[in-house]
């Protein structure tokens, strides 16, 4: 029997029962519109991350004061000076693999403008920091290394400290605020970056030279921490290797020492993150998947139960001259029919869901390719697998039963 | 008439129930020639089923030789049997066996798909011009719950005929229909025999059906107890004629 008199006549069967047919591929549909809309929302979370990452600088080497021993006693790593102007200036001449460092010496306090005031963080940094955390001037300008030479008074306000004290939103620019008992005059707005991964204000902060902060406010000649920049984020290990030798030699540690420092950088935050939203996708698809499988299910539950229903009718296309494979070839056809027409329904449907997602959540969605491919796949594997046995119960009928079958 | 259609010799058939052998069939011997309208009765435990079942190539004889056309039946696997019915056997059954929700037209050509040498123009040429020869091309697109139950048997028929058989094999074909209903059967099958030459084998119970055949073959338990040709066959078209007029009210 040729292939196209098994299709014309399994679509004549299926045609019979549309209903029942469409019933079935209901489950099919479900199944492959889930796993596309699921894997696109697991995909689209994954790089919503990634980009967010790359905006905090994805090549960001974090150096902080590590805690050591001293005569027995533990000190905790903050509390512990050990970074100094040295240790920036040697990165900043020795390091290949480092683009740009800045130390970062800051401290909290009551930002006051007129009868407003908000407790905030400010920050000392190099002028490179806007570099390094990928951070942009909105309105007026950045300070320069001459004002980080004069512990210059002058800032840069993020937008939350912006919406606190200038509510009815005239431009800062220009103005003077207090903190701490210290007028600062702002020079420049920053781009609002909003919350941090991690669920972090980015924009409650005030920038101005480090010097300020070192010499105006907390009179120290340490720093909390230094910000490097890697000349790429492949080399992030190689610039971290570098500035551990760097900080070893200006800090004098002997090799058996321990260092007193630590040099973070992103790519373990972003291997946590992704694996993290790598597993959501997992777990999304597995589910997804399942229902896929419930849906083949549904295909063999109907194959049989429509085997038993169309005994006669087999048993009357074998009394007219179908042989076993026939009526074998006939079910399975009917089964594969309708788990692929149900898969690309299922494609358009996921792709579409996927699309109604963002537009109506805002969630980030990717449709990928490989998991269109992958759910067509297996729902036409579905079709073969779970129409298989009812086919082959078809096929295996005594026609003398099946025609006198009641 | 020299040219066999049927030859059966000592065909015997054996059911294992349980421990008991049933002996259904006791060595059964006659032959049918080309041409032949025959009625097999007997009534039931008799083994006519069983004997129709060998007769239409769904069941071997346990022991015996059955010639279809000179093929010997029981040495082919079931494909091969399948083969054999589809091109040598047009099946009626009594309960028509007709596909729901398809067209006649589609339930005619239902043979034809099992047979791969077809395009779908032939198939359909060939389908129409069995529908023809049963009187219902007007019919075509009617599908079963649209026709009545003489027309259903009729379609069932044109389905017989479609792959041209050497042999039309009709089980009960009457027992579903009413006499008037019966006698048409009876008239067409008639026509088919002596018009076109058709070899039909008509299993039946009623005494007034084996009327119309040119031959009886009995069977009592097993056995063939009388086989006799039928000297004075009825005419089903007279007898239709001599019914009383359809009381209809």
């Amino acid at each position: 029997m040729s292939a196209i008199n098994l299709i014309r006549i399994a679509l004549r069967a299926l045609q019979r029962n549309k209903l029942r047919a469409f019933l079935t591929m209901l489950g099919i549909i479900i199944g492959v519109a889930a796993v596309i809309a699921m894997v696109a929302i697991g995909e689209g979370s994954k790089q919503s991350i990634q980009s967010q990452l790359s905006s905090m600088g994805s090549n960001m080497i974090t150096i902080l004061p590590s805690s050591n021993v001293t005569g027995g006693v533990r000190i905790e790593g903050a509390s512990f000076q050990s970074l100094t102007i040295t240790d920036v200036k040697a990165i900043e001449n020795n390091a290949e693999y480092v683009s740009a460092v800045s130390p970062v010496s800051s401290t909290k306090g009551q930002a006051i403008y007129g009868a407003l005031n908000w407790p905030t963080s400010l920050q000392g940094v190099a002028p490179s920091y806007f570099d390094i955390r990928k951070l942009t001037v909105n309105e007026g300008i950045s300070f320069s290394d001459a004002d980080v030479a004069t512990a210059a008074k002058v800032c840069l306000l993020g937008q939350t400290v912006i919406n606190n004290l200038f509510p009815s939103g005239e431009s800062p620019v220009g103005k003077v605020i207090r903190l701490n008992a210290i007028p600062l005059q702002v020079i420049g707005t920053l781009v609002a970056k909003g919350q941090s991964s991690f669920g972090q204000d980015q924009d409650d902060i005030i920038l101005t030279p480090y010097t300020t902060v070192q010499k105006r406010i907390l009179a120290t000649t340490y720093f909390q921490s230094i910000y490097a920049s890697a000349i790429s984020e492949g080399m992030s290990d190689k610039a971290t290797n570098e500035i551990i030798d760097i900080l070893r030699t200006t800090h004098r540690l002997r090799p058996a020492d321990d260092n007193n420092f630590q040099v973070r950088t992103m790519e373990e935050l972003i291997k946590t993150l992704s694996s993290t939203s790598s597993l959501l996708t997992i777990l999304l698809t597995a589910i997804a998947g399942i229902s896929l499988v419930i849906g083949g299910i549904g295909i063999m539950n109907i194959m049989y139960v429509s085997v038993t229903e169309r005994t006669r009718e087999i048993g009357l296309r074998m009394a007219v001259g179908a042989r076993g494979i026939d009526i074998l070839l006939q079910f399975l056809v009917e089964a594969i029919i309708i788990s692929i027409t149900g898969g690309l329904i299922g494609v358009v449907l996921g792709i579409t869901s996927a699309k109604v997602i963002t537009l109506t959540l805002g969630w980030p969605t990717m449709v990928s390719e490989s998991s269109i491919m992958l759910s067509f796949l297996v729902c036409a594997f579905t079709g073969v697998f779970f129409g298989y046995y009812p086919a082959q119960a078809a096929s295996r009928l005594d026609p003398i039963e099946a025609l006198r079958y009641e | 008439m020299n040219n066999k259609i049927l030859e059966l010799q000592h065909i015997k058939r054996e059911f294992v129930m349980g421990t008991e052998i049933v002996r259904a069939l006791k060595g059964v011997t006659f032959d049918v020639h080309a041409g032949e309208f025959i009625t097999i009765m007997g009534s039931s435990g008799s083994g006519k089923t069983t004997l129709l079942n060998i007769l239409g190539c769904l069941d071997k004889p346990t022991d015996g030789e059955y010639l279809l056309d000179n093929v010997n039946v029981s040495g082919l696997s079931r494909n091969e049997l399948a083969r054999l019915r589809n091109h040598k056997i047009g099946f009626v059954f009594q309960a028509y066996n007709l596909l729901p929700r398809t067209s006649a037209l589609e339930n005619v050509e239902l043979p034809l798909f099992y047979n791969p040498e077809l395009t779908a123009k032939q198939r359909k040429d060939k389908a129409l011009g069995a529908l023809e020869s049963v009187k219902l091309a007007d019919r075509g697109d009617h599908t079963p719950s649209q026709l009545s139950g003489g027309q259903q048997q009729r379609v069932a028929i044109a389905r017989a005929l479609v792959n041209q058989p050497v042999m039309i094999l009709a089980d009960e074909a009457t027992g579903n229909l009413d006499t008037r209903t019966s006698y048409e059967i009876m008239a067409l099958m008639q026509d088919l025999n002596q018009l076109e030459g058709k070899t039909i084998v008509f299993v039946t119970h009623e005494p007034d059906i084996a009327a119309f055949s040119s031959r009886t073959v009995m069977l009592r338990d097993g056995k063939v107890v009388k086989d006799s040709k039928n000297e004075n066959v009825r005419s089903a078209k007279e007898a239709l004629e001599a019914l009383p007029p359809a009381d209809d009210y």
